[in-house]
């Protein structure tokens, strides 16, 4: 099957289809990243622009070194989103970025809808969101499939908690679509400021009243990360209440089914959303979301690219 | 000035209860005659048949951007919009630079409307000097250089003692105080109407509570001070309820509706469209369906347009960062005729809320075709079909949600004091 999509803007956008085929494209390329000589020329004469208008370390590095393993020229470039009113527009950085003829522009943005404003304007290159605002995180949701495949065999019928600041969180949007897709059960908690109304509408969601409700028995326990910065004192009274109500730690983690996975997209704070103890425990997937999330952005790139053959060998 | 016969058409007027086929005789800019079979072998002919005539449209809620934001709209532009779309008197919002807080801003608009204007303004001053909620403009003054009104549109009065006072200041100057409610924070950072759409687009939301809030507050004020509060556009089904119960309590309160609150739903924001952020945001369908309720029960008073040109390049952005509001003067005639179409109300109480319904929620003198009084009248082609292309708006700005919409009905004549402002052939 063919992949028929020229962006990747959102995994609202995707079917059951696309999704299968960029997580088996993403196994094939797994591989890659265990080898001695971690280079494939896949995308060998393609550039990829890494444009970060958000503060971002993981998911940049992560896109580089998929692209670099591709063979393709990346190239990263940082902004501020804040400096609106003295900077270009983006349309005009992008059309400039746009004028040095790349193939694949991967976007990280702080408002919602920035990857769609570009698509609509770029006449040639591909468009990957490596996340906008509040909206959507693809790649990570992606990867967070991948890596609950790889542990639990399936995706299909799978009790997934997703636990946390639920209203800023792309992650949290990707993800209760890409499982919802794929077959399995969403359940959210996390503090009434921080649950969306109509969440529930996204897909195969059940909004739990508590922490606990909702890792009752889940195979997986996605915790989120609590933004330090967006904060304030309207939505959480202090990150110790926070931790006490919302937080996993050995105690309550015995809820949840025997061989569950705790899964985190990181950066973790520590004895805030997630114990120590929880994070360093054996349930605990967190660095193969990361090695996955760079096999999985080696599949978006290439699958986007429209290069016929992976050229794995 | 050359005397005017205005023939055959189907006249509505909803301030004399009129709607009859009739003749239209104008002198000297004033209706002089108003009957079957009138003849005038001097005046010029107008054939009217099969057409509507009813008095100049009133738009009491226009940005006008004069003086100080004229690369968005001017007087001239603006008022050539107005009459495109049959509208012969307008009333603009202070919220220009400098804002309209004292009387010599209000002779330059009026000033520059009697020289470069199409139809007539009514400037609206502000409540406090500069917008900035903090003291009282000269509304004295303000009123007897032309105001009606004033109102610190775009920017609501949060301090409800402010409020109150200005309420009690206007009062005896006979001034309405139009209020912009909204409790900015419950609005807090939002961009759009907070609901599943929100959600999904992972924009922040503003949740319905700031509008009835602040909506509630100046209720109270207006019967506390006894002040004639009128609400400006009116977008939840708790705002509309409010006004609703206040009315039913004698309170002296009007209000008004948008086209495009009582058009479209936020459902229009997908795909980050720009041209769908405004303030108050685009709600709910339940709250759409109130406001067609409100239109047709009387709770609703007016509709007025909120007409806020802004340059391309300040919707040409990210969704967060683009500015708030829609062009609205050469729409707002055919949206308002498709509730007619949609049965939600009838053609009579259309005419209403867009002649004599806003012009007394301000006290204008415009609104009617009494004889005797001003020549100021609209012909509309019910029929005539046509869609909207934004870049052919008279407007400076193009910002409409409605580009490509099919449309029904037309100003097809605008004619202001006896003399023909507009002319579609
Ligand atoms: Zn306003």
């Amino acid at each position: 099957m063919a992949f028929q999509h020229k962006h990747i803007l959102g995994i609202e956008s995707l079917s059951r289809e696309d999704i299968e085929l960029i997580l088996n494209t993403g196994d094939a390329f797994k591989e890659i990243n265990g080898r001695d000589i971690k280079k494939v020329p896949t995308l060998r004469g393609k550039t990829i622009i890494n444009a970060f208008f958000e503060a971002s370390t993981r998911t940049r590095l992560s896109f580089e070194i998929a692209g670099k393993r591709l063979s393709a020229d990346t190239v990263n470039i940082s902004g501020s989103t804040s400096s609106v009113v003295k900077g270009e527009t983006l349309e005009d950085t992008a059309k400039n970025i746009e004028a040095m003829a790349p193939d694949i522009i991967v976007i990280r943005h702080g408002h919602s809808g920035a990857p769609h404003y570009l698509a609509e304007r770029l006449e040639t290159c591909s468009v990957v969101n490596a996340g906008d605002g509040a909206h959507e995180h693809p790649s990570q949701a992606l990867l967070d499939l991948m890596t609950m495949r790889e542990h639990k065999g399936r995706i299909e019928g799978l009790e997934v908690a997703i636990v946390g600041d639920i209203t800023h969180s792309r992650v949290a949007r990707s993800n209760i679509y890409a499982l919802s897709k794929m077959g399995a059960r969403v359940r959210l908690a996390g503090p009434g400021t921080m649950l969306p109304p109509g969440i529930e509408r996204l897909g195969n969601v059940e909004v739990c009243a508590n922490l606990l409700d909702a890792i009752k028995d889940a195979d997986v326990v996605m915790m989120l990360r609590i933004q330090l910065e967006r904060q304030s004192q309207t939505l959480l009274p202090s990150l110790r209440e926070y931790a006490r109500f919302y937080g996993l730690n050995t105690e309550n983690i015995k809820l949840a089914k025997e061989d569950a996975i705790v899964m985190h997209p990181g950066p973790m704070n520590r004895g805030v959303e997630i114990s120590t103890y929880v994070a360093d425990g054996i349930q605990n997937v967190i660095l193969d979301q990361v090695a996955n999330g760079v096999a999985v952005r080696m599949a978006l790139l290439y699958l986007v690219s429209g290069v016929e053959s992976m050229q794995t060998q | 000035m050359k005397a005017m016969l205005i023939r055959g058409g189907r006249v509505v007027d909803p301030s004399q209860n009129l709607d009859d086929i009739l003749d239209i005789l104008i002198q000297d800019g004033k209706v002089a005659k108003c009957g079957k079979q009138l003849k005038d072998s001097q005046a010029e002919i107008i054939d009217a048949k099969g057409k509507l005539v009813t008095p100049g449209l009133v738009d009491i809620h226009v940005h006008l951007r004069d003086p100080g934001l004229e690369y968005k709209e001017d007087i001239g532009s603006g008022t050539l919009s107005a009459v495109a779309g049959g509208f012969t008197s307008i009333a603009c919002m202070p919220n220009t630079k400098p804002v309209n807080d004292n009387h010599t801003i209000t002779r330059y608009i009026l000033e520059k409307a009697a020289k470069e204007g199409h139809c007539r303004v009514f400037p609206i001053a502000s409540i406090t000097k500069g917008l900035s909620g903090e003291s009282l403009s000269e509304l004295g003054e303000l009123r007897e250089a032309g105001c009606y009104g004033a109102s610190d549109d775009g920017k609501p009065v949060g301090n409800s003692e402010m409020m109150r006072r200005a309420m009690e200041y206007a009062r005896p100057f006979g001034m309405t105080i139009i209020s912009h409610a909204e409790d900015l924070s419950l609005v807090g950072s939002g961009v759009m109407n907070e609901g599943p759409v929100s959600t999904e687009l992972g924009l922040k939301g503003i949740p319905w509570v700031a509008e009835d809030a602040a909506t509630a507050r100046d209720i109270m004020l207006a019967e506390l001070t006894g002040c004639h509060l009128h609400v400006a556009h009116v977008s939840t089904k708790g705002s509309v309820e409010l006004i609703r119960q206040a009315k039913r309590r004698g309170a002296p309160v009007t209000c008004e509706a948008t086209p495009h609150h009582f058009t479209l739903t936020d459902e229009a924001v997908r795909g980050y469209n720009t041209n769908a952020k405004m303030n108050p945001p685009l709600r709910s369908e339940e709250d759409r369906l109130a406001i067609c309720q409100g239109l047709a029960d009387g709770t609703i008073d007016a509709i007025a347009t909120d007409h806020a040109p802004h340059h391309i390049d300040e919707k040409n952005v990210e969704f967060n960062i683009a500015m708030n509001g829609v062009v609205g003067l050469e729409t707002a005639l055919p949206l308002t005729l498709k509730l007619v179409q949609d049965r939600v109300i009838d053609l009579n109480r259309a005419i209403e809320l867009l002649t004599c319904g806003p012009s007394e929620a301000l006290g204008l003198p415009v609104g009617g075709l009494q004889v005797g009084g001003d020549a100021d009248l609209t012909i509309i082609d019910l029929d005539r079909k046509w869609t909207v292309a934004a870049s052919q708006l008279n407007s400076k700005s193009k910002n409409t949600p409605f580009d490509g919409w099919a449309m029904q009905g037309a100003a097809v004549c605008t004619i202001v004091a006896g003399e023909i402002v507009y002319k579609l052939d």
